[in-house]
């Protein structure tokens, strides 16, 4: 099944088939290592880059600023949800995310 | 690859878009196919309409496109009645109640809570009068903004009001320029005081005088690649041309489709033509401009007013830093400038002030950039009565400091870009600072303009005082917070602020600047301004000048604003949402 994935507002939100998913301002943690020296990011996150799918899982490379150090930095692919029934399912983000290791599969960057 | 957004505006676009919108709104939102909402949204743009945020579906901002910021007599009370009979949602603002009338930054006017179904019927009350939501939105020409008192200005250099309405008749609805590669801000400035802001606009001219054939004329300078958006904030670029009066909508025609021509439609972020500027420089801009856009030869610049330029400059050089106040016009009569704080004013005193300006002027009402009201034309001998107006007692034109230099955007209110809520914030924060902070012997201007995001709408990085909104931790919860800028301002140097101090919960903002200005004080040299004062101090020293504190100040959003569906609702939750609704705002059936 086709997702349609695009950037919207100015990179402020994922759209998932024609609704927001996933918005700016929200504060990701995630191992740190390529984003900031930190152990453990504290993002908030600022913009969407890029948004792909990498078979049902939804990710993004977003632009955004560590708290606790102040780095200002690029994530990695970063998973933010699952297309499930044609359906779009938040991942908690609340709770530590990870990085992707390898560049998501269909990665597109909608602008 | 083209973006999506260019491929919607290649398959309908401009005013094409009106019969769909018709269509639509005669069907009911539910006809908008689901997989097309994106689309139809960007494209609703062109035509004043932006889809509401994430848990406001089917409702709608509108934004009406006032030229200049001028209302004709006539006009203010229909957008009253407008306001109140269909800028009403489900919900009602604490501050504000149930509908009320934004005046904004860019001199025009915003509506909400706007239902799809009512969109014809307001079209048509607009067009009664003469108003238009026209491009207010969307990829072309956006509201023509100027000095709101072109044409009545005492001291003006060049009336620049038969230009900016030239610009407006030309190139609405024009088609060869309905589809530019992005936004295109356009502003003509006459007057002395540069409140036209052109400095952060596409396109800006601004006065000046050139010796043509041994003949002193009268004109504009142009500049070019202004803007504030994206932490990415330009100056416009001085790009060596002095155009007439008679030849300015020439000039501006040439340099709008030199943008549809080689803007960047591949990568919206880098679209807006102060990019272009950053690319080419202000010598290959004015050479291809020359060469291939217009007809006639290109004067060099003449000689500008910007070391006279006052507006939002914080400098005390004897001009206006905004409109506020009694003033006398050109022709011996008065403009009354009433301070409406963060630019939004009751439905009911939008009607009082159409009437109050029919009674004692001559029924226009002006628009100015600091989001404020003007009422012109009013006769020395009608003064008194009008100053006794109860009207102007909310809306004061001799308001304390802090009320008179707050500006705020829209916010997680209704924008879906924001990340903090603003309007009523920067209410609170006035009330707050008025209340319990001293100013500095002799500072009457101290502006503080919040804006939810980096977008910029409330133009902060030329304040005072630049608040954006932000995120952080306080006790480990995420809480709204906001990055403070110092020393920003237009006027002959403008410069942008620097972001001195970074993330501060919004709870503590208010102590920081009751902190910065007893700091201020405590080293001020003699009467120098606040700005003068930021300028001959260091980033490091500012920073430290700052000082977020805890006050008595207490703010009930520092939640995440933005995941409710509506702040100020009794149940804000998003699963309390009534939208998407029908048009009398009940909620239509989900459809799965
Ligand atoms: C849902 C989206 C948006 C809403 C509701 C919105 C709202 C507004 C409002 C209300 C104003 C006038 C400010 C005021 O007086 O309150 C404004 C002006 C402005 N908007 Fe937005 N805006 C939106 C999107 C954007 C985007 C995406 C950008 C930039 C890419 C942007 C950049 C600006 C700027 C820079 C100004 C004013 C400064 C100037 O005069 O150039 N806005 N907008
Ligand atoms: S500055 Fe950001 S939050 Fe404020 S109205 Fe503009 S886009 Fe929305
Ligand atoms: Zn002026």
């Amino acid at each position: 099944m086709s997702v349609a994935l695009r950037t919207l507002d100015d990179g402020a939100w994922i759209s998932v088939n024609d609704t927001r998913e996933v918005s700016v301002s929200e504060l990701w943690r995630f191992p740190g290592g390529n984003f900031c020296s930190c152990d453990l990011s504290d993002v908030v996150v600022e913009g969407f880059v890029e948004t792909g799918v990498d078979g049902r899982t939804v990710e993004v490379r977003a632009y955004g600023q560590c708290i606790a150090c102040g780095a200002k930095a690029t994530t990695d692919w970063l998973p933010v949800g699952r297309v499930v029934d044609g359906e779009f399912r938040d991942v908690d983000r609340e709770s530590v995310l990870c990085p992707q290791v390898a560049p998501a599969a269909t990665a597109a960057a909608h602008r | 690859m083209p973006s999506d957004v260019e491929k919607w505006k290649s398959e309908v676009y401009g005013n094409d878009i009106l019969d769909h919108l018709y269509e639509f709104a005669e069907e009911g939102w539910e006809s908008i196919p689901g997989d097309e909402h994106d689309a139809w949204f960007e494209r609703f743009k062109w035509w004043g309409l932006y889809h509401q945020r994430n848990g406001q579906e089917s409702y709608f901002m509108m934004r009406i496109g006032t030229p200049n910021g001028v209302l004709k007599p006539g006009q203010t009370e229909v957008v009253a009645d407008i306001a109140e009979e269909y800028a009403t949602g489900p919900a009602s603002n604490p501050e504000f109640g149930d509908s009320w009338v934004d005046w904004t930054t860019r001199q025009s006017i915003q509506l909400h809570w706007i239902k799809l179904e009512d969109v014809p019927e307001i079209f048509e009350k607009l067009d009664e009068v003469g108003l238009s939501t026209q491009q207010a939105c969307g990829d072309s020409w956006r509201n023509i903004v100027g000095c709101p008192v072109a044409g009545k200005d005492k001291h003006e250099h060049v009336d620049a009001l038969p230009v900016a309405m030239e610009l407006h008749d030309a190139f609405k609805g024009n088609e060869e320029h309905t589809n530019l590669p992005r936004k295109w801000k356009v502003s003509v400035t006459g007057c002395r005081e540069g409140c036209g802001q052109g400095d952060i606009n596409d396109l800006a001219f601004e006065p000046a005088t050139k010796e043509i054939d041994g003949e002193d004329v009268r004109g504009f300078n142009v500049r070019v690649g202004g803007g504030l958006a994206r932490n990415e904030p330009r100056l416009a670029k001085n790009i060596d041309v002095f155009v007439t009066p008679d030849r300015a909508a020439e000039v501006a025609g040439g340099i709008s489709a030199l943008f549809r021509e080689h803007g960047d439609r591949e990568d919206r972020y880098n679209a807006r033509i102060k990019f272009l500027m950053d690319e080419w420089g202000p010598e290959k801009f004015r050479r291809v401009l020359q060469e291939d856009f217009v007809d006639f030869e290109l004067e060099t610049a003449g000689e500008d007013l910007r070391d006279e330029y006052s507006y939002n400059s914080g400098y005390a050089n004897g001009g206006h830093s905004d409109h506020v106040g009694v003033h006398e016009q050109k022709d011996g009569n008065y403009y009354v400038g009433l301070n409406v704080l963060v630019g939004r004013m009751g439905t009911d005193d939008t009607a009082e002030l159409a009437r109050v300006a029919n009674e004692y002027g001559s029924g226009e009402i002006r628009v100015t950039q600091r989001q404020n009201v003007l009422i012109t034309d009013v006769p020395e001998e009608n003064l008194d009565a009008l100053l006794e107006e109860d009207l102007l007692e909310h809306y004061s034109p001799d308001p304390h400091p802090f009320m008179r230099g707050s500006i705020a955007c829209t916010g997680t209110e209704f924008c879906s870009l924001s990340i903090v809520e603003t309007k009523n914030r920067q209410v609170r924060f006035a009330r707050w600072l008025k209340e319990n902070v001293e100013l500095p012997e002799g500072v009457e201007d101290f502006h503080i303009h919040l804006s939810g995001c980096t977008a910029s709408c409330a133009q902060p990085q030329i304040a005072d005082v630049s608040l954006r909104g932000m995120k952080t931790r306080k006790d480990g919860e995420a809480v709204e917070a906001l990055d403070i800028g110092l020393g920003g301002g237009l006027g002959e140097n403008p410069q942008f602020a620097d972001w001195v101090k970074q993330r501060v919960p919004v709870d503590e903002v208010p102590g920081a600047i009751e902190n910065l200005l007893a700091n201020f004080e405590e080293r001020r040299n003699g009467d120098e301004t606040f700005r003068e004062f930021v300028e001959r101090t260091d980033e490091e020293t500012l920073a430290e000048l700052v000082e977020p504190e805890e006050t008595s100040y207490e703010d009930p959003m520092m939640h995440n604003t933005k995941m409710t569906w509506y702040p100020y609702a009794d149940d804000d939750g998003m699963d309390a949402s009534p939208a998407p609704t029908d048009r009398e705002d009940k909620p239509l059936p989900a459809d799965d």
